[in-house]
């Protein structure tokens, strides 16, 4: 075990640091510890931008496709220095952490050739097309179905049906659709894993209002949308696999990069509880402490996921990690309510505004729903880590 | 940056994990509680044979070198098997002890007796009342006109007292509170005016006894390095010596997560394995995530403890703390899902639950560790902090 970092790393590190300080007191200090998902959009897309002109974007990615190909040490480093320079939360991450890794895991060459550059750029944004209003945790019932046509541009899949909690669908210009193309199949067999471009007039998006009174999630309506034959990753009713591996990514290399936000909450709450004397309180320290404790456990059990890391595959403690960070930032946001006491009960202003801190407790409570639930969380340990009996399937 | 094991500890592990399965069977741990002195003597024999007393003890000293890695290593085998040895207290107490405060000559006189069990030590590192940390010492140290010392007051809790043949005493200075005025000597466990009365605890598996000084006669060369310095260098120990216990912990927390899921796997009711239901499932999946990150805690501690002492009082708060805690989730989860036979004297569950309780408790509990980390986090003084 080594913990320390090299001369060579640390050098990198002052480089990421001071070119992070530049940027965020010079062009881009307006969106300096913005983090909400839906705030200041535009600007953070140029953030996007900016990142992938320096390579910092997908810095693990190959420099072919936009990166630096950066070592583990080298992504730890940078994400945390994103982290200590308050750098705004992303909002290419669909793109970053989903599509972009498993068109580099699944697809072919051309796509590779098609699609990382702008990724890697923030030329062009994703979004997920996964869940459907019958298809939620259990997601191999997906009906939304594409079929081969053929066009005066040649052969395209023609894809309908519907997919419900596609977060920023709205900017996106890419879903990636997991969908029936093998007529009558059921469950997991017979889908595929197209690439489907969202702003076409057979795609139509209507917003989802949350709980908070933001619109971050979507209804996507594919109504004979088109997308080319070639943009299907892996072949035709091997959706599920590629899907599978995207979920993956999403439980795993990703959850480096989350904490940085994580961090950026709880050292506002720090504040908070200091300046209004709730830090003196014996409880409220004594949870506060917890919460420093397990976002210290993440970053060692993603330090401790990345060292283990042998060809992508999940060792059965990186299905631990979904629910602990989950269910560590649903703590957190009651935490926030209770530090915060008869003032955080007020909004910030009209018609339903609230400070990032209420948006914690807020947005925390869909954290252990996307992504599998806790319950499905708990499902997957006990059958894929421990190895207990598979739950009956209903016919 | 590799935050893994080395092929050298994964040896390490896998030559302990094969010894402790073959040497501490649950009935030679259960054949040793009983035992005079209350852990098994011929095992105990056969580590330090082995050398592992000396560890993480330098090699100029007769010890291997390693460090706390390898160190938590076997405190995590030993934990998994609940085996009842001295390793803690002569590895993880003692050892630190003599090697950070003792002088040159005082190293030399004593670790190397240490690591061949030819001096088997106890340190009395909690004061009377049980308050973890120095501000709770209550042995005196008294200066005479002649140069010598003498001992008095008593401390508590102090692990295998009653088999030890040598004692390391944290003592303050008369008047003094807090970090101040504290030295640690080193005095034969049957001096004159020492009492040492065994507890009989909870649990079975960590003797304690009480140990009262009663003006015991102290010459100035078995102060250890300079006398009323040990604040600081006592309380790194006391954090290593936590993130000992933190893998001991974890050892255990597994060992209860791996025989309640072999156990829900087997018992059938209802026609199917009990293992097959989500009431059953869930907990055991909040089990191996309360593990999986006492795992990540306690290694990330082991590892700071040698190669980033700045980060070891944040590290040993976290790790002792979650690790304690997972080890307590998972003892109590494994009485309950065993039902029935769980709760019986012939199970080995309740050994492990005791363990976890007691555990928690000893060098300050889990809400003791958080306010070490609230200070450390810059939240200022509580207004009512917690005493243990």
């Amino acid at each position: 075990m080594k913990l320390g970092f090299t001369e060579a790393q640390e050098a990198f590190r002052r480089d990421c640091a001071a070119w992070l300080e530049a940027q965020l007191s010079g062009p881009f200090r307006d969106i300096r510890g913005v983090m909400g998902q839906m705030a200041m959009l535009e600007r953070r897309m140029e953030w996007e931008q900016a990142l992938g002109r320096e390579r910092f974007s997908a810095i693990g990615w190959p420099e072919a496709f936009g990166g630096r190909a950066a070592t583990l040490a080298e992504q730890v480093i940078f994400a945390e220095e994103y982290a200590r320079a308050g750098a705004p939360g992303r909002v290419g991450h669909m793109g970053i952490e989903l599509a972009g890794p498993t068109i580099l895991t699944f697809g072919t060459a051309e796509q590779k050739a098609r699609f990382l550059l702008p990724i890697a750029r923030g030329e062009e944004f994703w979004c997920q097309g996964y869940s459907e209003p019958n298809a939620g945790s259990d997601l191999a019932n997906v009906r939304t179905r594409a079929a081969l046509v053929e066009t005066p541009d040649g052969p395209k899949w023609q894809v309908n049906g519907q997919k419900i909690w596609t977060s920023l669908a709205t900017f996106a210009h890419w879903s990636f659709v997991v969908c029936r193309t093998e007529e009558g199949t059921k469950g997991h067999k017979g889908l595929s894993y197209l690439l489907v471009p969202t702003r076409q007039a057979g795609v139509t998006i209507r917003p989802i209002r949350q709980m908070n009174g933001e619109a971050e999630f979507n209804e996507t309506f594919f109504s004979d949308a088109l997308t080319d034959a070639t943009h299907i990753v892996g072949a035709p009713g091997e959706g599920w696999k590629v899907a599978m591996g995207t979920l993956a990514f999403e439980r795993g290399v990703s959850t480096l990069a989350q904490q940085m936000s994580f961090r950026n909450e709880l050292d506002h709450l720090v504040a908070a509880a200091k300046a209004n004397g709730a830090a003196a309180d014996p409880t409220l320290r004594l949870r506060l402490a917890e919460a420093y404790s397990g976002l210290r456990i993440m970053r060692y059990s993603a330090l401790r996921m990345l060292s283990n890391a042998d060809g992508g595959e999940l060792s059965g403690a990186a299905y631990t990690y979904k629910i602990h960070w989950a269910t560590w930032r649903k703590k957190l946001g009651e935490l926030v309510m209770d530090v915060l006491g008869p003032a955080g009960e007020i909004a910030t202003g009209v018609p339903y505004h609230w400070d990032e801190l209420q948006g914690v407790f807020f947005s925390s409570r869909s954290d252990t729903i996307y992504g599998g639930t806790n319950q499905i969380q708990r499902n997957l340990i006990a059958e894929r880590a421990l190895g207990l009996p598979k739950e009956p399937r209903g016919a | 940056m590799q935050f893994a094991f080395t092929e050298e500890q994964v040896l390490i592990r896998d030559t302990a994990r094969e010894f402790f399965n073959e040497h501490a069977t649950s009935a030679r741990v259960r054949a040793a509680l009983a035992a005079p002195g209350g852990y098994d003597r011929d095992l105990w024999s056969e580590l330090l044979a082995m050398g592992w007393a000396g560890i993480a003890v330098a090699e100029a000293h007769g010890g291997s070198g390693l460090g706390w890695v390898e160190l938590c290593l076997l405190q995590a085998e030993q934990g998994r098997r609940l085996v009842s040895s001295p390793f803690f207290t002569t590895t993880a107490l003692a050892a630190p002890l003599l090697a950070r405060l003792g002088t040159a000559a005082q190293q030399a006189e004593w670790l190397p007796a240490l690591v061949t069990g030819g001096k088997q030590f106890a340190c009395a590192v909690t004061g009377a009342a049980g308050h973890p940390g120095a501000a709770g010492i209550t042995a005196e140290l008294v200066a005479q006109p002649d140069g010598s010392y003498r001992l008095g007051g008593a401390a508590d809790f102090v692990i295998h007292a009653d088999t030890a043949d040598t004692l390391l005493v944290v003592a303050r200075a008369p008047g003094s509170v807090g970090a101040q005025g504290l030295s640690v000597v080193v005095v034969p466990a049957d001096a004159l005016g020492i009492t040492r009365t065994p507890h009989v605890m909870l649990d079975l598996t960590r003797p304690m006894c009480r140990v009262e000084f009663a003006a015991v006669k102290v010459h100035a060369p078995s102060v250890l390095g300079t006398p009323e310095a040990a604040a600081a260098e006592l309380e790194t120990v006391l954090q290593l010596a936590r993130v000992a216990l933190a893998a001991e912990c974890l050892g255990g927390a597994e060992h209860m997560l791996e025989m309640t899921t072999d156990y829900a796997k087997q018992r059938v009711q209802f026609g199917r394995a009990i293992g097959s239901f989500q009431a059953v499932k869930h907990r055991l999946a909040d089990m191996m995530v309360a593990v999986e990150a006492a795992k990540s805690a306690a290694w990330y501690a082991a590892c700071a403890a040698t190669e980033s002492p700045a980060e070891l009082p944040e590290a040993a708060a976290i790790a002792k703390s979650n690790c304690a805690d997972a080890f307590f989730n998972c003892a109590a989860n494994g009485i309950q899902l065993h039902g029935g036979i769980g709760y019986t004297w012939d199970h080995d569950a309740h050994l492990y639950f005791k363990r976890a309780r007691a555990t928690g408790t000893l060098l300050g509990t889990s809400a003791w560790q958080r306010e070490q980390l609230a200070q450390l986090m810059g939240l200022g003084n509580s207004a009512s902090p917690p005493a243990y």
